[in-house]
C-alpha cells in the first residue's frame, strides 16, 4: 500500500498556496481538497515533481451533493508505488471546471462521461460530447435532481 | 487526372467483431483507415444511477452484468469495497475460495479472448476450442454456485457457499488437463503463420503512451509497463502466492495475445498453489444483518482480466450508496483505439479491437 505521507505533501502543498488547500478525512479515505483555481496546478506539480512523480490518473468521477459538486482525482505513482486522492469542488449553477486532459490524456473519456452524466463544463477539454448517452438528450441523469423513472414505453 | 476523397464506414453497432454493441466510425482513404471513432452507450443501463436506489446487497448481482465474462472479479471488487469501507475482515478459507474462482475466471475469460481474436481473424477453429475448455470452468462454477455466468458468489464477508466434495476432484482433473489444453492452443493458433503476420507489428502502442492514456491490464503490460494491482498492491491475499507477471516489448497485438497466453499459465499457478494450500474453515465472517457503512467515501481496485477494475463509493451511512462509480478498464482502454488504427489497413482495426479486448457490457456501465 501506499507509504506516502499525506501531511507532508499538505504542509508543502500549504506552503505554496495557501490555507485554502485542506486535508479530508482519515487512513484510506484521506484526500486533499483544493479550489478550482489552482487544482490544474497542483496536480500538474503532482505529476512532475521528484518526490511525488504522480504518472497515471486512475480514475476521475465527480459526485453531486446538492449544493456543490466535487470531483475525485485517484493520482498513483508508478515508479515510486504511492497514492493519492485529490478533491475539488465547484458550484451547481453552471459548474464547470479546467480539464485535466493535457496532464492525463486518460481523463479525455472520464471527462466526457461527467459531462454527460453530471452536466459539468470542462474548460479546455479537446472533444467535450456526450458519451454514453444519445446526443439529443437534454438531461443529466447522474444529477440528483433527476429522477429515474419508467419510461413506459409499453404497458402491458 | 484521378480524384480520391476518403468515405465513411461505419463498423457496428451490429457487427460481430466489435464484441457487443460498439460502432466505431471509420474515415477510410481506401482501405487506409484515418480515423476510427468509437461511438458506445448503445448497452448504456445506468447502473451507476440504479446502485443509488438498492440496498448494497441489492447490487451485488449488477456488477455481474458489467464484465459479464469476469463476473466473479467485479463481484470480489465490489464486495472488498464495500469490505474496506466496514473495516469487514474475511475468513482465510473465503480469501483462498476468492482467489480460485477469481483467477480461474481469469483464464475463462482470456479464453474468450483467444477464441474472438481466432475467428475475428478468419480462424474459427480456435473459437470452438477456446469455448470448449472454458466449459470446464463453467461446470466449475455451476457446482459452486450453482450459475455459468452471473455468479454473485462472492457476497460481502466471505462467500455464498462453501464449494461442494466434488468440487475438488474436478478442479483437480482441469489443472492437470490444462497444460496440454495450453499447448494445443500454442500449436494452433502461436505457431499459425497467417495469425502471427496479421499481428506482429499491427497497433503498436509504446508503454509512454500507454500509461499516458490510461491503458491498464495485459494491454499496459504488453507495451512492457509492469503494472499488476496484484503486485504493485496486493489485495486479498495475493502476497502469498508467487507468481510472475507476464510483460511484452512493442505492445503490438502480437505482445498483447502473448501476454494473456502466458497470463492464463500464471493465473492456473495459483489456482493450484491456493488449492494445496486452503484451509478448512468458515467461508462467512459474522457481518450486521443490514448492511450500514459508516459514512464515507473510499476507491478500491482490483486487477480483472481487462484491467484495473475499480469502485468509488460514497456512504452517506443509510442502507444506499449515495453515489457509486465504477472505474470500467474496458471504458478507459477504448481511448487508445483511434491513434492505434490510424495508418492501419481496415481489417486490422478488427486485430487492434479484439487485442484489446473491450467488453461492451463494461463500456456502457
Amino acid at each position: 500500500m501506499s507509504n506516502l505521507d499525506i501531511n507532508r505533501v499538505l504542509a508543502e502543498l500549504q506552503a505554496q498556496y495557501g490555507e485554502e488547500v485542506k486535508l479530508l478525512g482519515e487512513g484510506a479515505q484521506a484526500a486533499l481538497i483544493a479550489p478550482t483555481t489552482y487544482i490544474v496546478e497542483i496536480l500538474g506539480l503532482l505529476k512532475t515533481k521528484e518526490s511525488y512523480q504522480f504518472n497515471m490518473l486512475r480514475n476521475l468521477t465527480a459526485v453531486d451533493y446538492l449544493e456543490y459538486m466535487e470531483f475525485v482525482y485517484h493520482l498513483y505513482s508508478l515508479p515510486l508505488r504511492q497514492a493519492i486522492t485529490v478533491k475539488t469542488r465547484c458550484g451547481m449553477e453552471d459548474a464547470e471546471v479546467p480539464s485535466v486532459t493535457a496532464l492525463w490524456p486518460s481523463a479525455n473519456f472520464q471527462e466526457r462521461e461527467i459531462y454527460d452524466l453530471l452536466g459539468v463544463k470542462f474548460i479546455g477539454h479537446p472533444d467535450l460530447r456526450r458519451i454514453l448517452m444519445p446526443e439529443e438528450f437534454t438531461e443529466h441523469p447522474l444529477r440528483k435532481t433527476y429522477k429515474a423513472h419508467n419510461t413506459g414505453e409499453k404497458t402491458w | 487526372m484521378v480524384k480520391t476523397e476518403t468515405y465513411t464506414l461505419n463498423m457496428g453497432p451490429q457487427h460481430p467483431s466489435t464484441h457487443g454493441v460498439l460502432q466505431v466510425v471509420l474515415e477510410l482513404d481506401g482501405e487506409l483507415v484515418i480515423q476510427a471513432v468509437p461511438h458506445m452507450g448503445y448497452l448504456h443501463r445506468g447502473i451507476e444511477k440504479l446502485a443509488e436506489s438498492r440496498t448494497y446487497a441489492q447490487f451485488i448481482p449488477y456488477t455481474d452484468r458489467l464484465d459479464y465474462v469476469s463476473s466473479m472479479g467485479n463481484n470480489w471488487g465490489y464486495c472488498q469495497t464495500v469490505e474496506k469501507l466496514m473495516g469487514i475482515t474475511v475468513p482465510e478459507r473465503a480469501e483462498y475460495l476468492r482467489i480460485i474462482m477469481t483467477e480461474l475466471n481469469r483464464i475463462a475469460s482470456h479464453l474468450i479472448f483467444m477464441g474472438s481474436l481466432a475467428i475475428d481473424l478468419g480462424a474459427s477453429t480456435g473459437m470452438m476450442f477456446g469455448f470448449r475448455s472454458r466449459e470446464r470452468i463453467l461446470d466449475l462454477f455451476d457446482m459452486a454456485c450453482g450459475a455459468r455466468q452471473t455468479y454473485s458468489y462472492i457476497r460481502f464477508g466471505g462467500v455464498s457457499a462453501d464449494i461442494p466434495p466434488e468440487f475438488i476432484p474436478e478442479l483437480e482433473r482441469f489443472l492437470a488437463d490444462f497444460p496440454a489444453m495450453l499447448a494445443e492452443y500454442h500449436e494452433l493458433l502461436t505457431g499459425n503463420e497467417i495469425l502471427y503476420h496479421r499481428l506482429k507489428g499491427t497497433g503498436v502502442i509504446s508503454g509512454q503512451r500507454a500509461l499516458e492514456i490510461g491503458l491498464t491490464g495485459p494491454a499496459l503490460r504488453a507495451s512492457g509497463v509492469a503494472y499488476d494491482i496484484r503486485k504493485v498492491e496486493p489485495y486479498g491475499i495475493y502476497d502469498h502466492f508467487d507468481f510472475s507477471v507476464p510483460l511484452g516489448q512493442v505492445g503490438d497485438c502480437w505482445d498483447r495475445y502473448i501476454v494473456r497466453m502466458e497470463e492464463m499459465k500464471q493465473s492456473a499457478s495459483i489456482a493450484r498453489q491456493a488449492l494445496d494450500q486452503m484451509p478448512e474453515g468458515q467461508v462467512m465472517a459474522k457481518i450486521p444483518k443490514v448492511i450500514k457503512p459508516p459514512v464515507g467515501d473510499v476507491y478500491h481496485s482490483i486487477e480483472n482480466p481487462r484491467g484495473e477494475l475499480g469502485f468509488y463509493i460514497v456512504s452517506d451511512g443509510s442502507t444506499k450508496p449515495y453515489r457509486l462509480h465504477v472505474r470500467r478498464p474496458s471504458f478507459i482502454n477504448l481511448q487508445v483505439l483511434n491513434e492505434t488504427c490510424q495508418g492501419l489497413l481496415i481489417g486490422d482495426v478488427v486485430a487492434v479491437l479484439a487485442t484489446l479486448d473491450s467488453l461492451m457490457g463494461e463500456v456502457d456501465c
